[in-house]
């Protein structure tokens, strides 16, 4: 069969890596670690440093401190045409006095690799990504999405150790990036390669990595399994980065349960011990009871304030007596409609122990 | 007639006048200062004596003092502007490389003699270029050299006042068009596994062609016309065109000569201009773009 396979897989290992602009920690202390074949995000706001991360990955940025390892070699001061690692740049970066058929051989080229063989990758390449037959069109005359997979086949052609990616999407209107993620995580599957993915947008690293890893002011703030952020945020940065959720400020009562303006919730997981604790309410963590009464345990009581119809689902607002604002999703069925309320109606609101997520603030 | 005509119609009506009105004193000036004088200097080429001839132009063909003066002329165009290239494009890339400070001092350095007068540049090199100028005396003194070179009053003492003088016209543009080839081009070429060196040929140097095209095409036609500097440094030595035409007037007040060199220079400046569009826009030449 005709597919491009990767030599060998191999890991990423990046150990105590800083980068320092004058005073500026653009990097500080990165420790990360990705398996070979694993598809791990990088994910942060802009200027958290995942862009000089991955500079010092590709070469372009040398480090300050620390050291590089792809697979056992140690490639901290290998320059960037050393370094085997394909990357996929966040304009597709496409020559754009190429074609398409010279774009993606270029590495070949670059590499001197014997002519007689190109025909046959260039064939599997533009085949991986489904742009077999587009080898002598131009670069202007394809759509965004197209030029997206040029880059990408270009990247994969010379059979990298590692593929990197920065933001490969964000260009890219909303659905043909939710088709490009796929295709990607598809991708990922068959060529077995490590890849790294720098996004900002966090449903996207949600949906395609086996891991997360988060930057906030040059630090690695968590590095875990997309579940594992979602519900085990290590504080309230990670809390507050991923998924739909609001964050109250409590005060610990003990090791399994905090207070919300006299409302005890109760925790299945042990309560951080920190003076300024947070409660995580991720809106589809909430479900509408009967009123039990005030007081009762992991029980909130509020006004609500409006009613979203947003198709799949309905969105209910509603404030909380401290003022603070709330917010739950009913499916957009009969059962969702029956429970839904009018604005000004009270509602009471249960959180399972189990769901009931209190983190530190940031550091 | 006009009430129906719709409104957007009569809009652009009065825009057009609009227009038309502030370009007045330009095309005024374009015409009074230069489509008018061109044709009367091709209506001079063809006229001899009260009527119409193409003796001016026959000279071409039989006197070789003229055809001779036009290969000197393109000789030194050619020169010129080759050693521009080579000496510009170094400059240009490092300016269009580095961070924004050091490449406004960098194009500074190049843009600065270009507010000096060019006669005062051209009488510049003559002192430093003479017999006993200050290369000469500098070299002498290092005992590098026992005779003087012949630095001046010739080819060469022309030649390299006309590279220093037009050399801003080859990196002006230059650098514009380097400073627009992003930077992610370069870095994912030696991500793919291209050498600095393969980098360059395959990715850079082609995408800074339509600076080296733009700038050729104004450091040529310039060196075409040029005037001051082969006429203080060439020591009679290198005849050019213009010093042809001003001979024909000055000394033997042949206006009708002088104009027909003129036309055929023009021509060869349109055919030139012609090719080099082939290659890029018009706007790129002049920089427009």
């Amino acid at each position: 069969m005709n597919r491009l396979m990767l030599r060998d897989t191999v890991g990423v290992t990046i150990r105590s890596a800083s980068k320092y602009y004058g005073s500026f920690r653009a990097l500080d202390e990165i420790d990360l670690e990705v398996g070979p074949g694993e598809f791990v995000s990088i994910l942060g706001p802009s200027g958290s440093g995942k862009t000089t991360l991955l500079g010092i990955l590709g070469g372009f940025v040398q480090p300050s401190s620390g050291t590089i390892h792809l697979g056992p070699r140690d490639i901290t001061n290998e320059p960037p045409h050393k370094r085997d690692i394909g990357i996929v740049f966040q304009n597709y970066a496409l020559f754009p006095h190429m074609n398409v058929a010279e774009n993606v051989t270029f590495p070949l080229r670059a590499r001197r690799m014997p002519k007689a063989e190109w025909p046959e990758r260039l064939k599997a390449a533009l085949d991986m990504v489904e742009l077999g037959g587009f080898g002598e069109r131009k670069i202007h005359e394809l759509s965004g999405g197209q030029r997206q997979r040029v880059a990408l086949a270009r990247a994969m052609i010379f059979e990298p150790r590692l593929i990197l990616m920065d933001e490969p999407l964000s260009a890219l209107d909303k659905q043909l990036r939710e088709t490009m993620q796929i295709e990607l995580k598809h991708l990922h599957r068959k060529l077995a390669a490590t890849m790294i993915y720098v996004t900002h947008d966090q449903r996207e690293a949600l949906t395609m990595s086996d891991r997360i890893a988060i930057m906030n002011k040059g630090r690695l703030v968590q590095v875990d399994t997309p579940e594992r952020l979602h519900d085990n945020p290590v504080d309230s940065f990670v809390a507050g980065f991923i998924g739909e959720a609001a964050l109250l400020p409590v005060r610990r009562r003990d090791d399994r349960s905090v207070d919300l303006d006299g409302t005890t919730l109760v925790s299945s997981r042990p309560v951080p011990d920190h003076p300024n604790l947070f409660l995580v309410v991720h809106s589809e963590k909430l479900v509408i009871v009967p009123d039990a009464g005030e007081g009762a345990p992991n029980r909130l009581v509020g006004t609500v304030s409006e009613t979203l119809y947003q198709g799949e689902s309905i969105r209910i607002f509603f404030d909380l007596d401290s003022g603070a604002r709330l917010s739950l999703r009913v499916p957009g069925n009969h059962h969702g409609r029956a429970l839904l309320r009018a604005p000004g109606e009270r509602i009471a609101v249960a959180i399972h122990p189990d769901d009931t997520i209190v983190v530190p603030p940031a550091a | 007639m006009s009430s129906s005509l719709n409104p957007s119609v009569l809009h652009q009506r009065r825009e057009g006048r609009l227009v038309l009105l502030l370009l007045a004193p330009a095309l005024l000036v374009v015409g009074g200062l230069l489509i008018v004088p061109l044709c009367w200097l091709a209506w001079q080429s063809v006229r001899q004596d009260g009527g119409f001839t193409l003796a001016h132009y026959a000279r071409f063909l039989t006197d070789d003092v003229y055809w001779r003066t036009f290969l000197q002329t393109f000789r030194m165009a050619f020169i010129v502007t080759g050693a521009t290239i080579v000496l510009g494009y170094p400059v240009a890339y490092v300016a269009a490389g580095a961070p924004r400070r050091w490449s406004v001092a960098i194009l500074a350095m190049i843009v600065l003699p270009f507010w000096t007068s060019v006669l005062v540049r051209a009488y510049a090199w003559l002192i430093l270029l003479q017999r006993r100028g200050l290369v000469n005396s500098a070299l002498t003194d290092l005992g590098l050299i026992d005779e003087p070179l012949r630095l001046v009053n010739n080819e060469l003492g022309t030649i390299i006042a006309t590279i220093h003088i037009l050399l801003p016209f080859m990196v002006l543009p230059l650098y514009a068009t380097m400073q627009k080839i992003p930077s992610d081009l370069t870095m994912a070429g030696a991500s793919l596994g291209g050498t600095p060196l393969h980098v360059f040929l395959r990715v850079f140097l082609p995408l800074s062609l339509p600076g080296v095209v733009a700038g050729t095409v104004l450091v040529f036609v310039l060196t075409l016309g040029f005037y001051i500097t082969p006429e203080l440094l060439g020591g009679g030595r290198t005849f050019m065109v213009s010093m042809l035409v001003s001979r024909n007037i000055e000394i033997y007040n042949e206006w009708g000569a002088a104009s027909s060199i003129s036309i055929v220079l023009l021509v060869c400046v349109f055919l030139i201009f012609r090719l080099a569009s082939l290659l890029i826009p018009f706007e790129r030449i002049m920089g427009a773009r």
